[in-house]
């Protein structure tokens, strides 16, 4: 038995269900497996570089966060200012003894800048090259305030405080050109010879300490004419004190004139910093933005070929029934769907380059959600952009055109 | 009754003459009548290139259900154009077109689509199958507009392939049978929906004379089934195999062997009366009238190349 003869009621198209729709969508796909893979390369390549920018600068920040709190967030610093008159101003030298009285403070450390002498590493050195070395005299738990500790051999104690003995900050050190400590190793300090005893790892929140020759208060008064007065004090409060502390270091340190006193959270300004590198990536958010629109093009050039090529398959579905909005819906899906395949592959791509630099750094993983979300939206976006045109033009192709062109 | 009729995008069956829409329609008295599934009345179609052409002027013919019709004549003749009108695939320029009872001028894209995917069949000379398919799936997709699921689909493709012959291939690839298996392939696509009318455009140009005359016959089998078939070709001799053969020449209808286009009606090997000396001769001489090149003097279509 045939259909029916006269025409009675609606005619109206049925909807593609999902499944069939992805079949469809899927075609260009499976029999065009090099092309499709190409194409979904560029998308990929442009997602994997934004999604690795932002995972790498996220992990690195998490990880400068991670060695800040690790360091303590609560180390205030005391530095002597500027007089009125804008020059060096003194802090007393009972400084650090009256910071040591205010109830919170759990430790008090100070350095003293020793500004007749420079180092050298021998006499023979010309004076002028002074490596931008400073010497200082430094309190003897000065280590250990400061969140670092002894590299190599021993920091000054009780005893070597009073004789011609330093010791080295990390920078200090590799500017003279000492990477170990041995017995009579020795630098020529303020016209006379001072007995390395140790050097330092680098200290993160405290970084004018690297490039100090570090000696003991009664040497430096001894042998280098020093004044005795405090320029630096390192003060460790109670985590929750920090800031009733800050407010009232200025005064403590210097009753008698305490706006000639600099005070200042050593953590903060590192925070600030590793905000501020996150912030130099868009550069790189910028290539990646570029890769990915170079990658759109690929799609969108490779739909425009694809529907060309395709024009019978287009006229036979017309013939099968397909509406416009069938044909569209399927050329459409197929730019969508090759845009996710790179998406995906260039999320994967960047999260994985993400972890293994982060682990080879030693940062936590932190690939943000804004990073892969995004990549994958931006994917999704590019898929519809890209394949609206060519979609367009093979839902407007005549039907007859279509299977009669060929 | 098949199963196949209880399926959702089975065509409704011939319910009750229908209520008012085409007679509402129908501009004048020709109003369908109920048995016909294709009506043309006066219908012209020029194509507005430079110069214009036109490639039908002033066609009336109904064809009716149960019909096996060869429309022949020769290239330029506008037999092509007459099946994209029959085929809902374009629109006449004048005059009226029924499909199924629907007047195809007043329906907009989106209905033809629809009234395409369940009540015409599809047969091309150059097959159309896709290769990355199964034959099964190939025949599959004929209803892959209709509604049907995959599986409703699968199950009705399965039917019109052993209708076909061809129960046997259910799983290979188009590009590992021959070309004759081919084209009964995509014929089993065309009838996988059971429409009203399965139009062929050229189903033998592509294949040698004897599997040619294979497909024919399966075409006649189809037919005496009770399908409507109608078949388009250059090649008097395929078109002497059908039961009513209209011959085409400069868009006008030469002669109908059911002249009046009263029911089918087995026209034989001889075709018609003779209207034009000229035109009978070369159709004789030849049996295939060869693209272009008949006497048929000014042929007023050819001029689009």
């Amino acid at each position: 038995m045939n259909g029916p003869v006269n025409g009675s009621g609606a005619l109206s198209p049925a909807r593609l269900r999902p499944r069939d729709l992805a079949r469809l969508a899927s075609i260009g796909i499976r029999t065009r497996k090099l092309r499709a893979g190409l194409s979904a390369l560029g998308i990929a390549i442009g997602v994997a570089a934004i999604v690795a920018v932002l995972g790498l600068s996220a992990s690195s920040e998490a990880g400068l966060l991670a060695e800040i709190s690790k360091l303590g967030t609560n180390l205030l610093t005391v530095t002597n200012g500027q007089t009125l008159f804008g020059q060096t101003a003194e802090l007393p030298k009972a400084a650090p003894g009256m910071i040591g009285r205010i109830g919170p403070v759990t430790d008090v450390q100070y350095t003293g800048a020793v500004n007749n002498a420079n180092a050298y590493k021998s006499p023979l050195i010309n004076s002028i090259n002074t490596n931008a070395i400073s010497v200082d005299a430094s309190s003897l738990g000065l280590p250990a305030d400061v969140g670092t500790t002894v590299a190599q051999g021993t920091y000054l104690n009780a005893a070597t405080q009073n004789e011609p003995v330093c010791a080295l900050g990390a920078a200090a050190a590799q500017r003279l050109g000492i990477d170990r400590v041995f017995p009579g190793e020795r630098i020529w300090v303020g016209g006379m010879w001072f007995y390395v005893t140790g050097i330092l790892k680098p200290a993160l929140l405290t970084p004018e300490i690297d490039s100090s020759v570090l000696i003991g208060f009664p040497a430096a008064e001894k042998y280098l004419a020093f004044d005795g007065h405090p320029s630096e004090v390192y003060v460790r409060t109670e985590n929750s004190q920090v800031n009733a502390v800050y407010n009232v270091l200025a005064s403590t340190a210097n009753p008698e004139s305490p706006n000639e006193v600099d005070v200042s959270q050593p953590s903060q300004a590192l925070v600030a910093q590793a905000e501020a590198k996150a912030a130099l990536n868009s550069l790189f958010l910028g290539l990646g933005a570029v890769s990915l629109l170079v990658g759109a093009v690929g799609v969108a050039n490779i739909m425009v070929i694809s529907v060309l090529e395709r024009r019978s398959e287009i006229g036979l579905r017309r013939a099968l029934g397909a509406t416009k909005g069938h044909v569209r819906v399927q050329f459409m899906a197929e730019a969508v769907l090759l845009s996710v395949i790179g998406g995906a592959i260039g999320v994967a791509a960047g999260a994985i380059s993400t972890a293994v630099y982060a682990s080879a750094k030693g940062w936590q993983v932190d690939v943000p959600p804004l990073a892969w979300g995004g990549g994958f939206g931006a994917a999704i976006l590019i898929g519809v952009i890209a394949g609206l045109m060519p979609a367009l033009r093979a839902a407007r192709m005549s039907p007859t055109e279509a299977l009669w062109s060929i | 009754m098949s199963p196949l009729a209880r399926l959702p995008w089975a065509p409704p069956p011939p319910a009750t003459p229908a209520p008012s829409e085409p007679e509402a329609l129908a501009p004048d008295a020709i109003a369908s009548p109920s048995s016909a599934v294709i009506e043309l009345f006066d219908v012209t179609k020029t194509y507005f290139v430079q110069p214009p052409v036109e490639a039908l002027r002033g066609v009336s013919m109904a064809v009716h259900q149960g019909e096996l019709v060869g429309v022949v004549g020769p290239s330029g003749s506008g037999k092509t154009t007459l099946l994209h009108l029959m085929g809902t695939l374009d629109r006449p320029t004048s005059g009226t077109v029924w499909v199924t009872g629907y007047d195809i001028a007043k329906l907009s894209d989106r209905e033809l689509s629809a009234l395409r995917a369940g009540r015409v069949g599809f047969v091309f000379q150059q097959f159309f199958l896709a290769e990355h398919q199964t034959v099964l799936d190939n025949v599959a997709d004929g209803l892959l507009y209709a509604g049907a699921t995959l599986a409703e689909r699968r199950q009705a493709a399965e039917e019109a392939l052993s209708r076909v012959g061809l129960a046997d291939r259910l799983g290979v690839r188009p590009t590992q049978i021959s070309g004759g298996q081919r084209q009964r392939v995509a014929i089993a696509r065309a009838l996988v929906g059971r429409p009203a009318i399965v139009l062929a455009d050229e189903p033998t140009g592509n294949l040698d004379q004897a599997t040619g005359q294979s497909i024919l016959d399966l075409f006649v089998e189809l037919n005496s089934e009770g399908t409507t078939i109608i078949v388009i070709t250059h090649d008097v001799a395929i078109a002497s195999r059908m039961r009513r053969v209209v011959r085409f020449l400069d868009g006008l209808i030469l002669d109908d062997s059911a002249s009046g286009g009263a029911g089918p009606r087995l026209a034989g090997a001889e075709i018609g009366p003779t209207v034009d000396g000229a035109e009978e001769a070369a159709g004789r001489s030849g049996g295939a009238l060869s693209p272009g090149d008949g006497p048929d003097g000014p042929d007023g279509p050819e001029a689009r190349a």
